[in-house]
């Protein structure tokens, strides 16, 4: 397939057929990460709205961005890749995703050897109240390829119920390198459900940053990574858990080929909320190494935190290790922020911020500099 | 006459006695320091310098168990320590806490009433190169308290304490040391003009070679033992160490015990 033939098949959303109020909703969409004002600097951009894919572009040819429908026209062999990842029959979630007629998603796709400069963006926005979103994504990264990812997942401004659910394969091929965000941003009641597995071959490398700041009714998400020989992974997530929400999350690494390794980092924050911090690393092969450092920070009494760190060693030449802390806000580092004039809630304001910031560092600038905003909005004096 | 005297009191502590738990810290403590002063208090490890301090800051863990602590005419003793820090008292922590994930930059901008003051700070400071640093995460020990001045210098305090300044400090640092301690003590403007006070807690009492104190003290057992000119006191503990300092005291009954 030529890619200028699929170049023409990408098309641009048109600002027209939308209402002013669904503009201005869009344009918002900037709080994920999703830019619709051309003021980053992006390589491609995809976006569902409710259940419908209102745009793909991409503006570098090695890159593919398409509705998962049309790459199946285009490419036969994502075919093979639905489900190879994931288990249609894992649970009701998965089998709902399966028995949808029309599959809905987006592909991502970077040929072999091409390393593309800018990150790509994606939004999966769910805008009417009571909607089941069902999504079905592929990620492939050819042999030597590189690219960055940002996903923002948000509500429309009046939507608090709603249902996300979505399978996402991501193929990280021999030597590829992908770093993948995704920022969380709901309505106070909408329930989330993503499935993902990610396939890293051989001296590949996946880097996950997961953010979630803002209410939610309940989030289930437990990515799992398979990596080849000496591929790498990196899980980061940064959670602040709101008053009523759930959120079970947690990463886990198969470390199965030689040499591979892997690391989960996740900062938690409950405020009147309850989170369960999994993590889970299987040392499977000889020379592997996983470590896990799983924080959790409770803010009053009515919060809850269960961490759940595991480590499987069924290789004798694998080192794995865990450290997992959870508790309150030191008073010692309270008392000597107060010490210097912050009044309590000031004090508390930048200690939970900086417990969140450390969760996620070196990010392409931008995303960064989004992520960073993020957490300085949800850690607000007034956002505590 | 009296009603004179006491306007020009910054800090007065009035048979000051201090408990930690069941732990009682400081026994009877009288000390009034007035504007542009700056008193020394010498004494061995755990003799409760650290704890006369820490309870004037105002920290949870130092319980008045009697006494007053006045602070520009007023007793603080309700206060919390955001209060206290408003009013004007500082304190350069001893043994400073981590602070992961705060940048001593964000602190210095949060402490501080404006950028400017920061920006003044930093450049005069040398201490560019630490402000994207994690609050004494990593810092060696001159480090940190180089990082304590500086918040110091960010707050400006009118009653600026220091919890052993020097101690851990290598020569490098201390010169840069001294000469923040010299700026917020305000020792470049004329004596009369000085409305900043210092209480220096020292055990070495180095010092006081570059920083000129007016009164000092023998802490020992929670109770200040003897007072007097601080190169005296210094030069005594110098021959004859603290101990001799205390059973000289006790024995010429100057103080109670």
């Amino acid at each position: 397939m030529d890619s200028l033939d699929v170049q023409r098949k990408q098309g641009r959303m048109k600002d027209s057929k939308y209402d002013k109020k669904l503009k201005e909703e869009i344009s918002a969409l900037d709080r994920v990460g999703f830019d619709t004002k051309g003021e980053a600097e992006r390589s491609g951009s995809f976006l569902v709205i409710n259940n419908k894919e209102e745009e793909s572009l991409s503006r570098e040819d090695a890159l593919i961005i398409l509705p998962i429908t049309l790459a199946l026209e285009e490419y036969p062999w994502v075919k093979d890749l639905l489900f190879s990842l994931v288990n249609k029959d894992k649970d009701k979630w998965t089998k709902m995703v399966a028995e949808e007629e029309q599959i809905v998603g987006s592909f991502i796709y970077v040929k072999e050897g091409v390393k593309v400069q800018f990150p790509t963006q994606s939004c999966f926005f769910l805008h009417n109240e009571g909607f089941d979103q069902i999504l079905h994504n592929v990620i492939v990264l050819d042999p030597g390829s590189k690219l960055d990812v940002i996903t923002g997942c948000t509500t429309g401004n009046l939507v608090t119920r709603g249902r996300h659910i979505a399978v996402t394969e991501t193929f990280v091929r021999e030597g590829a390198s992908l770093s993948y965000t995704m920022i969380h941003d709901w309505g106070a009641k909408t329930l989330v459900y993503p499935r993902t597995a990610i396939k890293v071959e051989k001296k590949g490398s996946y880097t996950s940053n997961y953010v979630a700041l803002t209410k939610v009714g309940e989030i289930q998400s437990n990515p799992v990574a398979y990596l080849s020989d000496e591929a790498t992974v990196k899980f980061s997530s940064i959670i602040y858990g709101r008053p009523g929400s759930l959120i079970d999350m947690g990463s886990r690494v198969i470390l199965k080929g030689r040499g591979s390794s892997g690391e989960i980092i996740s900062r938690v924050v409950s405020k009147r909320s309850r989170i369960i911090s999994r993590g889970y690393i299987e040392g499977g092969n000889e020379g592997t190494k996983g470590h896990m450092e799983c924080n959790g920070l409770l803010l009053d009494k009515k919060s809850s935190i269960y961490a759940v760190p595991e480590l499987e060693a069924s290789h004798i030449d694998t080192e794995l290790s865990h450290e997992a802390s959870v508790g309150k806000i030191a008073g010692e580092q309270l008392n000597y922020l107060m010490s210097r004039g912050l009044d309590e809630e000031s004090a508390r304001s930048l200690l939970i911020r900086g417990f969140l910031e450390g969760g996620i560092k070196g990010l392409p600038r931008n995303i960064q500099d989004r992520i960073d905003a993020m957490i300085r909005k949800a850690t607000s004096k007034e956002s505590i | 006459m009296e009603e004179k005297r006491n306007k020009e009191l910054l800090l007065e502590i009035k048979d000051l006695s201090v408990k930690t738990g069941d732990k009682q810290l400081l026994y009877g403590v009288n000390l009034n320091v007035k504007e542009g002063e700056v008193h020394v208090i010498f004494g061995p490890n755990g003799s409760g310098k650290s704890s006369l301090v820490s309870a004037i800051m105002g920290l949870p863990d130092y319980e008045v168990v009697s006494g007053d602590i006045r602070f520009k005419g007023k007793s603080i003793l309700g206060l919390g320590l955001t209060e206290r820090a408003r009013m004007g008292i500082g304190l350069a922590f001893q043994h400073s806490p981590i602070v992961e994930g705060v940048s001593v930059d964000i602190l210095l901008r949060a402490i501080a009433k404006d950028n400017k003051i920061v920006d003044e700070i930093t450049k005069e400071t040398d201490l560019k190169e630490h402000l994207n640093r994690e609050v004494n995460v990593g810092f060696s020990g001159g480090e940190r308290k180089r990082g304590e001045l500086l918040q110091l210098l960010a707050q400006l305090p009118q009653l600026v304490m220091f919890d052993e300044p020097d101690s851990g400090v290598d020569v490098e640092n201390m010169g840069l040391i001294i000469k923040i301690i010299r700026k917020l003590l305000q020792k470049d403007l004329p004596i009369m003009k000085r409305k900043n006070s210092g209480i220096i807690v020292t055990h070495s009492g180095t010092i006081l070679e570059k920083i000129h104190a007016n009164v000092g003290y023998v802490m020992i057992g929670g109770r200040i033992v003897c007072s007097g000119s601080p190169l005296d006191i210094f030069d005594q503990i110098r021959t004859n160490g603290f101990a001799r300092c205390a059973k000289e005291a006790r024995e010429n009954e100057r103080f109670q015990v």
